[in-house]
């Protein structure tokens, strides 16, 4: 435990840098697009001339752009994103409204490439070489090839269109009255076709690292002792082999989960999903630019709770890290 | 007295970067039950080679002549349960993320129909029995957490877990540090007694191997070039190569050991 | 020669190869075989492809010609990819060179900074500055190239720590030479075979990047783009699937020849190494 909490402390450092390098980018962009948060208060909120200017004064931009800075910094403290011109409420109002379904999609499509990408990575590296190694490692690799969002269109073109099973559009049928169990069905129902295109695209990459670093750990000396004790090999693949390579999965799991919400973004649209991605096209349709910068905000924290867990869930999984003479 | 292993004509050929090495050429070998054969050379000399080749671990691909015969066994060699093994080096023959009780105990549980409950029990014991301190604490520690002499403990421990009647033990101490390397000799020599296992000691050092060898093959460039009872092969080497073998072994370096 | 003969020796390369090849010979020839402007209305709206052999691929909604629109759309993704995925090798070998080479401060920020892109989704990063710079094939790349330097920041700098104490360096050092100088002529050239080798990555990644900005409406709306087309069959989905099918297969068959011929690239380099 005192290793886990080591390591939180230090990440936790590191990633208080990275999060105000982070601000000082969203803040150069907020300076660079056109209008001020003065005017997007006004055109959502109404006021005249006068209160223009006062609120530029109260709010800080007549300052310097040094001050700006630190007023935006303190606002930012204080956990106000600002306000959106489109919806005429709080951004984080909006963002985190719109949050549970983006990570009700990211969360099962993750679930959905890892284990099921990770499961025919041994179902190859068991027998390197092999046909089904060979299939396999093609198929994953047309797989990785194909676009996210057009592989949506495509299922949707089969289930929806040509086959009628399932229905389209959101993330539950509107004004449904379900609560409970049917409720939870309808909601799955409707998250199959989004969460299989956002899924599919990254299982074949989890597949295929899988499938290298099997091949890779089949080479080390300690399956060929495994051997010698005359361990079975069904124990030696699971065990000693897959057990091996799947450390470097885990780490790959914190650094895809900014793609995968940056994926989601198209995915959400191609499927009306209304969450975070969603809500970044709209904030770019209505121009609405302190909106979507709020959402890269909170994005940025969402990857870095996400990492900070896998960090977690790796130190658990390699007795290594965090003792003396660690190689992470 | 019983032979344990006759191998007749045995010949080994790798294929490295499209060409054929032969590692071993022509070897006839007997070992007796309960008997320490040494078997010391260079390397390249063949002699790790040939236990890949008893243990059925040569690389796929390569091309094996000759027979390795078991008297008195009845049935194929099971890795493990007739033959245990021990590797050069200790951190490498570990899995770097599983207790190291768990690799000693899947080793019983394979092998002797033990329930796991049962196989870490006797895991725990075997760990004792290779003098590691608190079996318990050792059971549950990851192999990064031990030296590297209790790694080859550990690593003896899983060999014999299934009480093979062959120990086979590859340059097992040549990692280690030299007072290290005298506790594992020792120990493996009491450990094969008590047991009564035969031992194939590889080595490079003549002078360790003649600590526990009732006999001494040399191997030099894939082939046997000379076998013997220790003393008289020590005495009386019948090759030059045996010679300076012996000399530069006990020579100096004895002097040094001393 | 010799290397051009290994290298189509694997089936997946040759396959990669002539992908790349039959891409290349459509955005070069659009122009020439399809001189209109391919947004331009052809003929009938929605006709089916097979049916008239002067527009064989049929025709979308407005009764533009989808084959024009393929070939012309081959020029955005070609265009984007490789310049987008040059930008980021060129960026993270600047980037991965200085702080590998300099160490502690900078090291230290350029390292952050690379963190910060890295936990930004690129893709919204890019939606951004699409956005605030407005669409235009050039904000285009520089937004997928924002996006995509990490990567190659970070193998750069692993590699420049593993050469930097090399001899060839020492001597460098040893007569004097400018550590700028050092750092660029001596150290980068060496570093940069193993970032290389994930350019195919890098420009199947900007090439999926540009098709999915482009169909959510931010590409340059000068230009015909393969994700627009996408975007555009979309509202007709259930009529005529074939008009979101057709430019889709075009572009999963461009990244998979891109990857193929990349993986026979780093086999073919892998075994030259060996054999030197």
């Amino acid at each position: 435990m005192n290793r886990a909490l080591r390591l939180i402390r230090r990440r936790l450092i590191g990633s208080i840098a990275v999060l105000l390098i982070v601000i000082t980018g969203t803040f150069l962009l907020l300076e660079a697009a056109p209008g001020d948060a003065v005017d997007a208060y006004v055109v959502s909120v109404g006021g005249d001339a006068s209160m223009i200017e006062e609120l530029r004064r109260r709010w800080g931009l007549d300052q310097s752009a040094a001050t700006r800075f630190a007023v935006y910094i303190s606002s930012l403290a204080r956990l106000d994103l600002g306000h959106s011109v489109a919806f005429s409420r709080p951004n984080l109002d909006v963002i985190l409204e719109r949050l549970p379904d983006t990570l009700l999609l990211m969360g099962s499509a993750t679930a959905l490439s890892f284990c099921l990408g990770t499961f025919l990575g041994i179902v190859a590296g068991s027998r390197p070489g092999s046909f089904r190694d060979r299939f396999l490692s093609i198929g994953s690799l047309a797989l990785y090839a194909v676009p996210g969002f057009w592989l949506g269109l495509v299922l949707i073109v089969i289930f929806s269109v040509q086959l009628r099973w399932l229905q389209l559009g959101g993330i539950e049928t509107i004004a449904s009255g379900k609560t409970g169990a049917p409720r939870a069905l309808d909601i799955a129902r409707h998250l199959v076709l989004p969460v299989a295109s956002l899924g599919f695209i990254y299982l074949a990459l989890y597949l295929r690292m899988m499938r290298v670093g099997m091949a890779e750990v089949w080479r080390m000396d300690f399956v060929l002792a495994a051997r010698a004790r005359g361990i079975g090999r069904r124990r030696i693949v699971l065990r000693h082999v897959a057990r091996n390579a799947l450390l470097p999965l885990v780490t790959m799991l914190g650094l895809q989960s900014a793609a995968m919400l940056g994926g989601s973004v198209v995915i959400e649209s191609v499927f009306s999903v209304p969450g975070l991605g969603r809500l970044a096209q709209e904030a770019v349709a209505a121009r609405d630019t302190p909106l979507l910068l709020g959402i890269i905000l909170v994005s940025a924290v969402l990857v870095i709770a996400v990492n900070l867990a896998v960090d977690l869930l790796y130190a658990g999984l390699d007795p290594r890290v965090g003792s003396s003479g660690e190689a992470a | 007295m019983t032979t344990r292993l006759s191998i007749g004509n045995l010949g080994v050929r790798y294929r490295r970067d499209g060409q054929g090495v032969e590692a071993l050429k022509h070897v006839d070998l007997d070992m007796e039950a309960g008997k320490c054969l040494a078997v010391i050379g260079e390397s390249g000399s063949g002699k790790s080679t040939l236990a890949l080749a008893i243990a059925g671990l040569l690389p796929a691909g390569t091309k094996f002549d000759g027979s390795i015969a078991w008297p008195g066994l009845g049935h194929a060699p099971l890795n493990g349960r007739d033959i245990g093994f021990v590797f050069q080096d200790p951190s490498a023959s570990l899995n770097p993320v599983l207790p190291v009780g768990e690799q000693v105990a899947e080793v019983a549980r394979t092998h002797l129909a033990l329930t796991w409950r049962e196989a870490f029990g006797l895991a725990t014991d075997l760990l004792g029995r290779v003098r590691l301190p608190d079996p318990e604490a050792v059971a549950r520690a990851y192999p990064h957490q031990l030296s590297g002499g209790q790694k080859q403990r550990v690593a003896i421990a899983a060999a014999i877990a299934a009480r093979p009647s062959l120990l086979i033990a590859d340059e097992a101490t040549s990692a280690l540090d030299t007072i290290v390397q005298a506790e594992i000799v020792a120990l493996i020599g009491r450990l094969v007694t008590e047991d009564s296992m035969s031992l194939l000691f590889i080595s490079h050092d003549i002078a360790l191997a003649a600590q526990l060898a009732d006999r001494i093959a040399v191997f030099r460039h894939g082939r046997l070039l000379e076998i013997g009872e220790t003393g008289e092969l020590l005495r009386s080497p019948a090759h030059s190569y045996t010679r300076s073998l012996i000399e530069a072994s006990f020579g100096p370096a004895a002097e040094e050991r001393g | 020669m010799i290397a051009l003969r290994r290298f189509l020796r694997t089936p997946e390369a040759v396959a990669g190869a002539l992908i790349l090849a039959a891409l290349l010979a459509m955005a070069l020839s659009a122009p020439w075989f399809f001189p209109r402007d391919p947004q331009s209305i052809a003929g009938p709206a929605l006709l089916r492809p097979f049916q008239d052999w002067t527009l064989p691929l049929g025709t979308d909604r407005l009764g533009r010609d989808v084959m024009a629109g393929l070939f012309h759309g081959a020029r955005a993704s070609l265009a984007v990819g490789l310049a987008a995925a040059a930008g980021a090798i060129l960026i993270g070998a600047v980037v991965g060179t200085l702080a590998g080479f300099a160490g502690g401060l900078l090291d230290e920020i350029l390292m952050r900074i690379t963190d910060a892109f890295q936990t930004v989704p690129g893709f919204l990063l890019a939606l951004a500055f699409v956005s605030v710079a407005g669409p235009s094939l050039a904000t285009v790349i520089v937004a997928i190239t924002l996006g995509a330097w990490t990567g190659p920041a970070r193998i750069a700098r692993a590699e420049v720590l593993s050469i930097r104490e090399r001899d060839y360096v020492a001597g460098a050092r040893v007569i004097g030479m400018h550590p700028l100088e050092i750092a660029f002529r001596e150290i980068l050239p060496n570093a940069l075979p193993p970032v290389l080798a994930l350019s195919s990555v890098i420009v199947a990644a900007a090439i999926l990047t540009e098709a999915a900005l482009s169909f959510l409406g931010l590409g340059d709306p000068n230009r015909v783009t393969w994700g627009g087309m996408i975007a555009e069959g979309r509202a007709v989905l259930r009529s005529a699937p074939y008009l979101s099918i057709i430019p889709g297969v075009a572009l999963v068959l461009t990244v998979l020849g891109v990857y193929l011929a990349g993986e026979g690239l780093v086999e073919t380099s892998a075994t030259r190494r060996m054999n030197a």
